[in-house]
């Protein structure tokens, strides 16, 4: 009995979501194609609200409307780059999961392969130099059977 | 000799790297607008309180103003409030408002509630307009200089502090310049 008002009280964030009338209509594809293609669209999409979600993702109000967009825009026949081409001009570069290859993004891209290159160096050295010293490490040997 | 400071580099390498995300931690979430520099974006949009009169860029245009979107679902509108009560009673600055996503009669209680004090307030129902602008928080404030050009975009509730050091010295120089 005395859990009621905590299951109620845990209801009612569900009440406030209500007010922000989230259209939840579901989307009506032409076919299967375009369905894919929309989710495919969506998922690399960033959700601005909730900026570790994508589009096809988020619950986020911005993001239903923003889905309804994109969807009102494939249907008026415009292709992928034009519906991110809008999104970027309003919202910027973050809206991409994919960042473009840009000054400001250079070490993005240019990173990873860096550190590949520094690791491959770093164990390239060491095994250049334990060869090179066969009788220390011969030496750590016999210390350890001594002991 | 090297391999005893090995560890000291790398750690001082880490260090550094992380001190870099703290520091841009901050304006990470901030995301640069595209917009600045450009038109504001045109709409047609319904008076809040006069829902057949319709108004867009061009009736604002002249004057600097500051469009400020807003909601009465929007808690941290609540606490910009006050900022821009006394921005708008200063007459330093014209404060449009933007409803957004908002019942037209809870957006008018909201009003009568804490004040009026903008200008003038258009409905954005659908949300479609603030789209147009790149919003996706609520409040966003967009400073236009008397060309109908984006100059700046405040992300969040406006702080005395952004309003006397960056806005109103902007607002300062447009009207150097214009007269």
């Amino acid at each position: 009995m005395s859990r009621l008002p905590v299951l109620a009280a845990l209801l009612l964030p569900l009440l406030a979501h209500g007010q922000l009338q989230v259209n939840q209509e579901p989307l009506v594809f032409d076919d299967p194609e375009q369905q894919a293609r929309f989710t495919r669209l969506t998922e690399e999409l960033r959700c601005l609200v909730c900026q570790n979600q994508n589009l096809a993702d988020s619950d986020a109000p911005l993001a239903h409307d923003l889905r309804d967009e994109i969807f009102e825009m494939m249907q008026a026949g415009r292709s992928d780059e034009e519906i991110k081409q809008f999104l970027i001009e309003r919202y910027g570069d973050f809206v991409l999961y994919r960042p473009p290859l840009k000054g400001n993004t250079m070490v993005l891209w240019v990173a990873p392969v860096l550190m590949l290159l520094v690791g491959a160096g770093v164990v390239g050295f060491s095994i250049s130099r334990r060869r090179r010293l066969p009788d220390a490490a011969a030496g750590d040997a016999q210390t350890g059977d001594e002991r | 000799m090297m391999s005893r400071f090995l560890p000291l580099i790398l750690f001082l390498l880490l260090g550094a790297l992380l001190a870099v995300g703290l520091t841009i931690s901050d304006t990470k979430t901030h995301i640069p607008s595209p917009l600045i520099g450009r038109p504001v974006p045109d709409f047609d949009l319904p008076v809040l309180d006069d829902p057949a009169r319709r108004l867009g860029p061009q009736d604002f245009s002249g004057a600097p103003y500051l469009i400020n979107f807003w909601a009465s679902w929007c808690v941290t509108c609540v606490v910009e409030h006050p900022v821009i009560t006394d921005l708008a009673r200063s007459g330093r600055l014209r404060v449009v408002g933007l409803n957004f996503r908002d019942e037209p009669d809870d957006a008018l209680g909201w009003l009568a509630r804490h004040g009026d004090p903008y200008a003038v307030s258009v409905s954005d129902y659908d949300g479609r307009v603030s789209i147009n602008f790149g919003v996706y928080a609520a409040p966003e404030s967009f400073l236009v200089d008397p060309q109908g050009e984006i100059v700046y975009k405040h992300i969040g509730a406006l702080t005395p502090e952004v309003l006397e050091e960056t806005i109103l010295p902007m607002v300062s120089a447009m009207q150097a310049s214009g007269s």
